[in-house]
């Protein structure tokens, strides 16, 4: 397909996801009454309108919902290529996904059918009216949960990433240097550090950094006091592409709410706030068995953690509304997960009694509730926090737990993350690979939950304001790398995978922003 | 592969052989090239508009065509096209490719295209698009945004996971 018609088609489809959007109303709404205004002049009608609705900010708001759209949208595809081909073009992941899911269903349905608890119920008026009353502290009430275990943790799905093979791979050598050195196994295409640079430029040693160059003992002339200002700026213009340009090197603390919100364009308008207490609505008619996992996970996890055990309340609300939102469903159009599927009871297998479960068809595993967590910090009122999570997710979170080709995908930071220290620290993989200690097995958990629950939780905003400047995950991988060639030294000592384990199992007091940096553009290439 | 008839596309039945991989002389190792014979219908003329296929590990692509003589002739029509970014990693390994009539490569024009015979229907070598082609598709992104004005479609969800406020399901289905 040409450029041109590539670009006709882009801009169709943009078109089509913004029509029927709250924003188009609210637009031509404007419009409409701008007709009444005296410098509305009948023979210049349109320029008029679009100037007006360019000084109103209008036209601003309208261009953070294209921009928005750019983020989610998938690439233009061959007109023969199948929906799941666009969701994931390598049959043989299709594939392991496919199974994958099919492991997670099997477990959900056993545990439905040993508790004895339905996946879905309806609660009676009794139960309901509870609930609406406790609704702000269902942390002090909570369901018998010792027989609730989690569907699957973190490391069954590390196995089934390491077990993934590329069926054309001819793996008839013998065991060759490179390939076998790590665990993953299959040739995607990731960046090198000198690729690296390039694309993290903002992040090199010349350019001012928050989370370095905001340090107590540099006078904020230096950097701080400018860079602030024009954060502010930025806000006041309301300009998402700008807000994720100037993330890149950091968000200031009093601005990152906004500016994440203006990057992410999550709107707080009553419209919204209006949609998360209808989804609270759902959560307080219907009882799913996915609550269970829920209320586990955050037990287990959030409320453990000295940073976010204050918002265990705010992290049930979040998440139990999160499970009934069906407009997470759109966000499968470019994932290569599928929503699990069931059938109403008593009505047959048809199309109509199809139902997706839960609504927006994710089921959380174990230490889901830490995508969340770090929200906190930053939004107090629930449909934001809802708002701001609900876009996190669907542009970035997904991909740490489902199996994909994509370079931001769990399977493409596990590789990097290897191939940088194979790379760059060969003596230090060599030593750990010796001892049956592979890296990976180590970082992993890291990764999944894009470090939260591991750093400090200031240095965690820090690492995710570069996640949405860069919008992608790939900082991730480099930061894993990173840490483990910062205790390099430690880990060349140690002769287990236990002590391995033990050296990097407080990372909480790590700077993210220096490690990132020093690896990046220190490492001798 | 389709051939054009005034605006429709159709497709064109053309037979191809299985494919023939290379050697190096006349054993092992094989030198990774692979042959695709197609053979268009006999004693037709078709005007051929694009060529469609699905990618299965194949790095470039080259494309040559026997013109019928006298005498006959063979000339490269496209040469090494790359279908992989690198044919080390899985990028490009199984997309749906097409090679179109009026597709340029995108790499520095050479001499061998000077020797192309089939020429005459590429309309510019410069890289820029024909000012046909351009309005063509300006008028599409027009016509297309115009459709979409008229149609009463919406893309808002509705919101509702039950149906009819009935969620008592089954076991989740594992098909």
């Amino acid at each position: 397909m040409d450029e041109g018609s590539e670009l006709s088609l882009t801009i169709a489809q943009i078109v089509q996801r913004l029509k029927g959007s709250h924003l188009h109303s609210q637009i031509e709404r404007q419009a409409k009454e701008c007709l009444h205004q005296p410098e509305i002049k009948l023979e210049s009608l349109k320029e008029d309108v679009r100037s007006f609705l360019k000084t109103s900010g209008w036209e601003r708001q309208l261009q953070n919902a294209v921009y928005r759209e750019l983020h989610v949208q998938l690439p233009p595809s061959h007109p023969a290529a199948p929906p799941e081909h666009l969701k994931e073009p390598l049959a043989y992941m299709r594939k392991a996904q496919a199974s994958w899911e099919k492991r997670v269903l099997k477990s959900l349905n056993s545990m439905s059918t040993e508790l004895g608890v339905p996946l879905a119920r309806m609660r009676p008026a009794a139960e309901q009216k509870e609930l609406s009353n406790k609704w702000n502290e269902m942390g002090t009430d909570e369901p018998d949960l010792t027989s609730v275990r989690p569907v699957y943790a973190p490391k069954d799905f590390l196995e089934v990433l390491i077990s993934l093979r590329n069926p054309n791979h001819d793996g008839s050598e013998d065991v060759g240097v490179r390939s076998h050195w790590g665990l993953i196994q299959v040739p995607l295409n990731v960046r090198d550090i000198p690729q690296l640079r390039q694309a993290y430029s903002e992040l090199n040693l010349t350019s001012g950094q928050l989370g370095i160059d905001d340090h107590a003992h540099i006078h904020p002339d230096m950097f701080e006091n400018e860079y602030v200002q024009i954060g502010k700026k930025v806000v006041l213009e309301q300009d998402s592409a700008a807000a994720q340009q100037y993330s890149r090197q950091g968000c200031p603390t009093g601005l990152r709410a906004d500016l994440w919100a203006l990057i992410l364009n999550s709107t707080n308008q009553p419209q919204d706030v209006m949609y998360y207490e209808q989804l609270t609505a759902g959560v307080i008619q219907h009882d799913l068995l996915v609550d269970n996992l829920i209320y586990k996970d955050v037990k287990l996890t959030a409320s453990n953690d000295d940073y976010y055990f204050v918002f265990e309340d705010f992290l049930y609300q979040v998440l139990l509304c999160f499970s009934r939102d069906t407009a997470v469903l759109e966000h499968f159009k470019y994932n290569s997960a599928t929503p699990p599927k069931s059938f109403i009871q008593g009505k047959g297998e048809d199309e109509e009694s199809a139902v997706v479960y839960p609504p927006n068809g994710v089921i959380p595993f174990h230490g889901f509730s830490m995508y969340v967590a770090p929200l906190c910090f930053l939004y107090n009122e629930p449909s934001k926090l809802y708002s701001v999570f609900r876009e996190m997710y669907s542009r970035y979170f997904f991909r740490l737990h489902s199996i994909s080709s994509s370079p931001s995908g769990v399977v493409s930071l596990c590789l990097q993350f290897e191939r940088l220290l194979q790379t760059h620290l060969p003596q230090l993989f060599y030593h750990l690979r010796q001892i049956e200690a592979q890296p990976l097995r180590i970082a992993f958990k890291w990764m999944v939950r894009a470090f939260s629950g591991y750093l400090s939780s200031d240095q965690l905003l820090l690492l995710w304001d570069r996640i949405l400047g860069y919008d992608s995950l790939e900082v991730v991988a480099v930061l894993a790398a990173a840490v483990f060639a910062f205790r390099a030294e430690n880990l060349m000592e140690v002769t287990s995978l236990a002590s391995a384990e033990a050296v990097l199992a407080d990372l909480s007091t790590l700077k993210v922003m220096p490690l990132i940096q020093i690896f990046l553009f220190a490492t001798a290439i | 592969m389709s051939s054009s008839s005034s605006d429709v596309l159709l497709p064109v039945d053309s037979s191809i052989k299985p494919p023939v991989f290379l050697h190096l002389g006349d054993t092992e190792p094989l030198s990774g090239v692979c042959v695709l014979d197609v053979t268009l219908p006999f004693g037709k003329t078709v005007n051929v508009e694009e060529i469609s296929f699905k990618n299965h590990y194949t790095a470039s692509v080259s494309m040559r065509l026997l013109r019928t003589g006298p005498p006959s002739q063979w000339v490269t029509a496209v040469r090494d096209l790359p279908l992989m970014e690198n044919p080390h990693t899985e990028g490009g390994s199984q997309d749906y490719c097409c090679i179109h009539r009026t597709q340029d490569p995108e790499k520095e024009v050479s001499d061998w295209l000077s020797d192309l015979t089939l020429a005459d229907q590429h309309t510019d070598l410069e890289g820029l698009p024909p000012p046909q082609s351009v309005s063509s598709s300006l008028q599409q992104m027009f016509a297309l945004t115009e459709v979409m004005m008229q149609s009463n479609e919406t893309t808002a969800s509705i919101g509702r996971f039950h149906v009819d406020g009935c969620y008592d399901i089954n076991l989740l289905s594992l098909l």
